[in-house]
């Protein structure tokens, strides 16, 4: 386990979070917002040349020969200016799909062009009535000789707008919640018979409910395997956005510090306050215990036992989402008035941190795992 | 207070339940107008229709148009407005600045706005909280000079509730520097439409426009339409705070928000409901545990209470344990919607609503402890006049 950086990881850390500083200010952010694209293609394109892309991969997948830790300190970073490019669903999530990828011809086409920003994709996986069961897949995949053809509705695939493939879960047989039927597949976005209806999610990013009706269709990890691959890309994204979340609750817990130094009340400055004083301390342990798990679970996601990694990747989720919440919550309270406006930034970390908590599953159904895989028998 | 209920309380319930089941219009029945779900027309309606059957104002006392209603069926008509999911309306005048009027007004002062207050025909938004003060109350600056006849106001008020709504305003003002910051309080009323009155929205984080701030530049108000002294305002600040309080603790929301959450943990997951997941079920089944309870100490200390007289510090005991209620129902709530309430400012269908508002209401939530004195305000205030510490 890595109990500190490498200097190649600290150099990396402090390129993303001055560029964030620089060219990912609050403004710049709102101003984005404002448009219709759902990210910029040419901060995109950006994070390519910095060699941001393909940091955290492998280099027998095109990658520098980074793993998690790189993804880690990549998107703690980028959470700290609550970035709305999709890294994680593209550069680790998607990444990964490739790398699990039965179709090697395939994957090996692509991978490239992922790592040099000219590939955007998303995983589409929820489905309604679901909650944050993998193997609850009602879409259907016919085959019909070498190709695959996919009907049916995802719910909240996150960057699904802007994005140039989907990665789809969908099952060869009928049987709604088997486990051996699920199979991933890659689908384009102007593929015939895919809707994609898309929406802003409360914290800014893009996301989309799609329906897919006789949609052609690239097999990507097969059946039998397919449901593995889904549940490790899902356990990236994870460890990705703890990363994400605790660089957002660090750069949030600064700000709200500096106002309880500057904002005066009954003649002095609230940080004065005991009783706010200790919620700043129980909010920095909370911050630093996450920026710990983050690498924590960096670690844990490539542990080849699977109950281990599994265990791991459902502890993380479940203590930092909920940590996430309870600052969430506190740096709205301790704003007051002001912290519930969308005028400054800490709002928007409260939306951030919020959706944080239930993407990829919330802290309850994760706790609920982690007790089914740990319990002894 | 007695929960026995008499044969004659129980025919009381029959009426009020008859009358709500009666008059709820389809369309708003569980809706609240402060989550966007009631449209600001349909709100004085209600309230006008409540205000036909004698309803509007049930808590204040009778010669004002109020009711002579005992603790025991002021609990009871608020539990059956509850139950049958009548809407949730929003009225400051009544909730409000009544009780402050009938209080502390002259006789004119109660002759002129105490009907229109009940018929709805001025929209009172409140004028408090500054930008430089807000748990600080007293040190607001917005200053009010007194001239031959009238008041010139300037300064500014912020987080006002549908001001950009309100017909009228009701405002802390200084009307003296001198002495402690308290004394030179007072309590102004004014039209929304005088010269010099701007409002400039802001967009909270449920992506809505609830708030505003209100800019007075020479703003001109009749002498007559001070409430009380001069540097009385303080005192009615707090007598009304303490009615806010009581009423922030929301019970009737919150039990119409227990109910529809209850209805949500029948929505399907995987192989089975929303309830049998995540212990849905059993944290629900504390908050409403909690909110039973809640209830029963609300019309208990109401029932101690002398009518008109506000209670005393410990409304600030419901308050805490209201908006604790309020925002763990909101929250349930959200995590219940999941990704399904990903969309969270798609168009609403009738049967997802719930889930689609779930986002912004939870996140609207987090104001409960923050206005009408923060929850840490109210800690000092149980510390100081409670424990005496």
């Amino acid at each position: 386990m890595p109990l500190e950086l490498t200097e190649e990881q600290q150099l990396l850390r402090e390129s993303v979070e001055r560029f964030v500083e620089r060219d990912y200010t609050f403004d710049k952010r709102t101003a984005m917002l404002a448009e219709d694209a759902p990210f910029s293609r040419e901060l995109w394109r950006h994070f390519a040349e910095l060699g941001w892309l393909g940091a955290g991969l492998p280099e027998s997948a095109g990658g520098y020969g980074g793993g998690p830790v790189e993804q880690a300190v990549i998107c703690e970073a980028l959470g700290r200016a609550m970035v709305l490019e999709p890294f994680v669903s593209t550069a680790v999530v998607g990444a990964h799909a490739l790398q699990m990828a039965d179709n090697r011809e395939l994957a090996d086409a692509l991978m490239p062009q992922l790592t040099e920003g000219e590939l955007v994709v998303a995983l589409a996986y929820a489905e309604q009535g679901a909650r944050f069961d993998l193997h609850h897949v009602a879409t259907r995949a016919r085959r019909s000789g070498n190709t695959y053809s996919l009907t049916g509705d995802k719910i909240a695939v996150l960057d699904a707008p802007g994005a140039d493939k989907l990665i789809v879960s969908a099952r060869v047989d009928d049987e709604v919640r088997g486990k051996d039927g699920v199979a991933l597949f890659l689908v384009d976005r102007d593929a015939s018979g895919l809707h994609v209806g898309a929406f802003r999610t409360m914290d800014g990013s893009s996301a989309a409910n799609v329906t897919l009706s006789q949609t052609p269709a690239e097999l990507l990890v097969g059946e039998g395997r397919g449901l593995a691959a889904l549940e490790q890309c899902v356990e990236r994204g994870i460890a990705a956005r703890c990363a994400m979340a605790a660089g957002a609750m660090d750069t949030a817990y600064m700000q709200t510090l500096a106002y309880l130094k500057t904002r005066e009340q009954f003649g002095v400055p609230i940080g004065s306050f005991q009783v706010l004083q200790h919620r700043m301390v129980d909010m920095l342990i909370a911050v630093r215990e996450c920026q710990s798990m983050m690498l924590m679970v960096a670690d844990d996601v490539i542990d080849p036992d699977d109950a281990e990694r599994r265990a791991g990747v459902a502890a993380a989720k479940t203590f930092v989402s909920k940590r996430a919440r309870n600052v969430a919550q506190d740096i709205v309270q301790l704003h007051g008035g002001v912290g519930m406006t969308e005028e400054l930034s800490i709002g928007h970390f409260f939306r951030y941190l919020t959706q944080f908590g239930s993407t990829y599953g919330t802290a309850a159904h994760h706790l609920e795992r982690y007790t089914e895989i740990t319990r002894q028998h | 207070m007695s929960l026995q209920y008499s044969d004659e309380d129980r025919a009381f319930m029959d009426e009020v339940r008859t009358w709500f089941l009666d008059n709820t219009p389809a369309h708003l029945k569980g809706e609240a107008f402060m989550f966007g779900e009631m449209s600001a027309d349909d709100n004085v309606a209600w309230c006008r229709e409540l205000h036909r059957q004698g309803w509007a104002a049930i808590h204040w006392p009778k010669e004002y148009g109020g009711t002579d209603w005992t603790q025991t069926r002021k609990h009871i008509f608020e539990m059956v407005r509850a139950e049958t999911q009548a809407p949730l309306s929003y009225c400051m005048g009544v909730n409000l600045l009544g009780p402050v009027i009938y209080s502390f007004g002259t006789e004119e002062q109660k002759s002129r706005y105490l009907p229109r207050i009940l018929n709805y025909d001025d929209w009172w938004c409140q004028g408090y909280s500054e930008p430089g003060a807000g748990s600080d109350l007293a040190s607001l600056k917005t200053k009010a000079e007194k001239k031959d006849d009238h008041y010139l106001v300037n300064g500014s008020k912020i987080w006002t509730s549908y001001a950009h709504m309100a017909t009228k305003i009701f405002c802390l003002v200084r009307t003296s520097s001198a002495g402690k910051k308290q004394e030179g309080i007072s309590f102004l009323l004014f039209d929304m439409d005088a010269e010099g009155v701007e409002v400039r929205p802001i967009r909270s984080i449920d992506g809505k426009h609830h708030l505003n701030q209100v800019f007075f530049t020479d703003v001109k108000v009749p002498l007559e339409n001070l409430v009380g002294d001069e540097g009385q305002g303080w005192s009615i600040a707090k007598y009304l705070l303490t009615h806010e309080r009581t009423n922030i603790a929301r019970i009737p929301m919150s039990k119409v928000m227990l109910a529809q959450v209850k209805e949500l943990t029948t929505r399907a997951a995987g192989d089975g409901t929303v309830g049998d997941r995540e212990q849905i079920a059993e944290r629900l089944a504390e908050i409403e545990i909690d909110l039973n309870l809640l209830e029963f100490m609300n019309s208990q200390m109401l029932a101690q209470t002398d009518a008109g007289k506000a209670p005393g510090a410990e409304s600030s005991m419901l308050k805490i344990k209201g908006t604790s209620i309020q925002q763990r129902l909101a929250e349930l709530r959200l995590e219940i919607a999941g990704y399904e309430g990903y969309d969270w400012q798609g168009d609403i269908t009738d049967d997802e609503t719930q889930i689609l508002t779930a986002a912004s209401q939870y996140n609207f939530s987090r104001a409960s402890t923050i206005y009408g004195g923060s929850n840490e305000v109210q800690y000092g205030v149980m510390a100081k006049a409670v424990l005496g510490l």
